[in-house]
């Protein structure tokens, strides 16, 4: 095997480009962040980097059926929300950050709103807010939400942002002073190694949703887009920043084997719901939160599971209805699944499933720690969208994180120069990209990724267990020697073994997080088996991971900020009190 | 070379009738969030190179002719 070239490829020097604000990421934060950069100050040159194309790329490739956290004056307050979101969250919550969001909600709704996007209003003009929350009412459709990308294509044209498409990136470039320098990545249609220096760089590189596997075995069945592999989780660590909360696991209610949402909050408006096998509802809130999925898997795993979208008491109007906004927006496969299946709202309900483990803020509340003003904890490093840490943000808060980032990287970039970048971290950089097209014959990425996604399914699962975690902590090193071994075949494979090592970060990261707090918190998200209760007295603050000095993941306590609106103690346990009580009594 | 080949039937398929990438159209390669998608320079069509798909759908969407279908792949369905 030996005599083989050793090289397969010749490997051209890297292609260097300069910027002043580097956006990465082209699906929902992004697009937002970098025409607000560009808004802020025109002269600024601002780039908007995407690995696939930014036209349809991300988590909102097709489009989006409604805001689920739309906070708007006459329906819902900032301060309202604030609390809601600070009791789903079982307290953990920088409610800094999520009042910032609540308070620029409606700001970025009516920029929206300008910029085109169709918002459901009523016959007075109002917009039509849906209670789907335990307490409040946030849920406005966009029947029309098929639309969304191509109108913030046209407000990155407008504003002559710069969009390079087809470039992967793999670690932020970080200067003497450890502040963000810029980015290296590669052209996963040439395989050209890039770099490109910024003063500013803003990650919106979405959930991290390759960590788990589907049941269904499929590496690409994911609940979200696979394109999202955690990448932005991977390059934040490596760059130095916090990372917050990561055992707060996403996992979100599915129709089974089709992983799209299952969206009982988008049906429960019309009078669908989350049922059992006798057709009985046993949750009062189809709001996701951690709780909800705890009541959920206890169903599905009972005697009286599994869980099913339960919608086949409605009149066929509202079915129709139901189908246009489930069928044509976010997923619009999902008619065809049931075509194949022959399953019909009508007739007979549908089964549902959990999904596999990631992380996302959008739904849960883990993520690369920023504060209310979408910095990280490295100088110069801004996040947002499903990445960053705000918790239950969706895409209203991707849009209004971006917003916040775009801005303050703009004003960061005018008050700095730029730093001096060691050589040898490029280099380093350089030859770990090129390494698998380099190697001839050996694992080819979709087989690592493979096992590695299954031991995350055996080990990290919920219900958590620390001799699990540990197991698993000792195959995923094992993976890790087998990365050397890596082998692509063309620059595609090459994104693919790139996104396996990303992957690879985020299982560790996942582990480590879970084990370090030793206590059970967010329902099913955080459930150890051997720590079943919550421990207020020790784990009520914020876990955050960080890359220690000897570059070891280290896990340490931060305190939770001290709240700007206290909590009564009827709101603390709000979220505990889900479970239908006529159900509770006859078990 | 320690390699097998495995043959996989593809959730995304071309109407080569119907499929213009001769004439230079190249909507649904560009627009697949995955990368999955290619020309064949010798027929000027347009197919599934890779078998990673999230049955998304941008390619049947933005197709200029309808040539491009997209199916549940098989293992879902």
């Amino acid at each position: 095997m030996r005599d083989e070239p050793e090289s397969k490829v010749n490997i051209p020097e890297p292609i260097i480009m300069e910027t002043d604000v580097l956006v990465v990421g082209g699906g929902t934060a992004g697009p937002m962040a970098a025409v607000k950069a560009k808004e802020k100050n025109p002269k600024l040159r601002v780039m908007l980097l995407e690995k696939a194309n930014v036209k349809r790329s991300g988590a909102i490739s097709m489009g989006m059926d409604g805001l689920n956290n739309a906070v708007l004056p006459g329906h819902a307050t900032p301060e309202q929300y604030t609390k809601e979101i600070t009791i789903a969250n079982d307290g953990i919550v920088n409610q800094k950050t999520v009042y910032a969001y609540a308070t620029n909600s409606y700001r970025t709704i009516e920029e929206l709103d300008r910029w085109g996007v169709k918002f459901e209003k009523d016959e007075t003009g109002d917009y039509a807010v849906r209670k789907v929350h335990h307490l409040g009412s946030y849920v406005l459709p966009m029947p029309e939400g098929h639309h969304m990308k191509k109108i913030l294509y046209r407000q990155l044209k407008r504003t002559r942002v710069e969009v390079v498409n087809r470039v992967v990136a793999t670690r932020v470039l970080t200067d003497r002073q450890g502040r963000a320098a810029g980015l290296m990545g590669f052209d996963c249609r040439t395989g050209q190694f890039t770099v490109i220096r910024a003063k500013a760089v803003i990650l919106c590189c979405g959930a991290a949703g390759r960590i788990g596997l589907p049941t269904s075995g499929y590496l690409f069945g994911t609940y979200e887009n696979p394109t999202n592999a955690g990448d932005g989780y991977a390059m934040a660590y490596h760059a130095g920043a916090e990372l917050a909360n990561l055992e707060c696991f996403q996992i979100n209610p599915l129709i089974k084997d089709y992983n799209g949402p299952a969206c009982a909050y988008v049906t429960g408006p019309f009078g669908g719901y989350t049922a059992n096998a006798h057709g009985e509802r046993f949750i009062e809130c189809d709001y996701w939160s951690g709780q909800m999925m705890w009541e959920f898997y206890n169903e599905l795993e009972s005697g009286k599971g599994p869980v099913f979208l339960k919608l086949d008491h409605l009149a066929e109007e509202t079915i129709s209805n139901i189908e246009v906004i489930l069928h044509t927006n976010e997923r619009p496969s999902r008619g065809r699944f049931h075509d194949g299946r022959g399953t019909n709202y009508r007739s007979k309900m549908i089964e549902m499933h959990i999904s596999e483990i990631g992380f996302c803020s959008g739904h849960s509340a883990s993520g690369v720690w920023v504060n209310e003003k979408a910095e990280t904890t490295v100088p110069g490093l801004y996040a947002a969208g499903d990445m960053a840490s705000v918790p239950h943000n969706y895409m209203l808060g991707a849009f209004t994180y971006g917003w916040f980032a775009g801005e303050n990287a703009a004003v960061y970039c005018a008050e700095t120069t730029a730093g001096e970048v060691d050589d040898a971290q490029i280099a380093a950089e350089h030859a770990r990209v090129m390494a698998p097209l380099q190697c001839a014959d050996g694992i080819p990425p979709n087989q690592l990724e493979y096992k590695l996604r299954r031991m995350v399914n055996d080990y990290l699962q919920p219900p958590k267990a620390t001799r699990k975690m540990e197991l698993g902590l000792e195959r995923f090193a094992e993976i890790g020697e087998d990365i050397r071994q890596l082998s692509a075949a063309d620059p595609h494979e090459l994104m693919r073994a790139m996104e396996v090592q990303h992957i690879h970060d985020c299982a560790n990261m996942a582990a480590r997080a879970s084990l370090f707090r030793t206590e059970s918190r967010w329902g099913l998200y955080h459930y150890r088996a051997d720590f079943p209760e919550r421990n207020d007295a020790e784990w009520f603050t914020h876990c955050h991971l960080r890359k220690s000095a000897d570059g070891k993941m280290e896990s340490i306590k931060r305190p939770v900020e001290p709240y700007i609106l206290p909590l009564d103690d009827e709101e603390k346990t709000a979220y505990q009190r889900l479970r239908v009580v006529k159900e509770a009594s006859t078990v | 070379m320690t390699y097998a080949v495995q043959r996989t039937r593809v959730p995304v398929t071309v109407d080569e009738e119907k499929c213009i990438a001769h004439k230079g159209c190249t909507v649904c390669v560009d627009v697949c969030p995955l990368d999955l998608l290619a020309i064949d320079m010798l027929k000027g069509k347009a197919y599934m190179k890779y078998d990673e798909c999230w049955y998304c759908m941008p390619c049947e969407k933005d197709c200029p002719t309808g040539a491009v279908h997209v199916d549940i792949p098989y293992l879902l369905r």
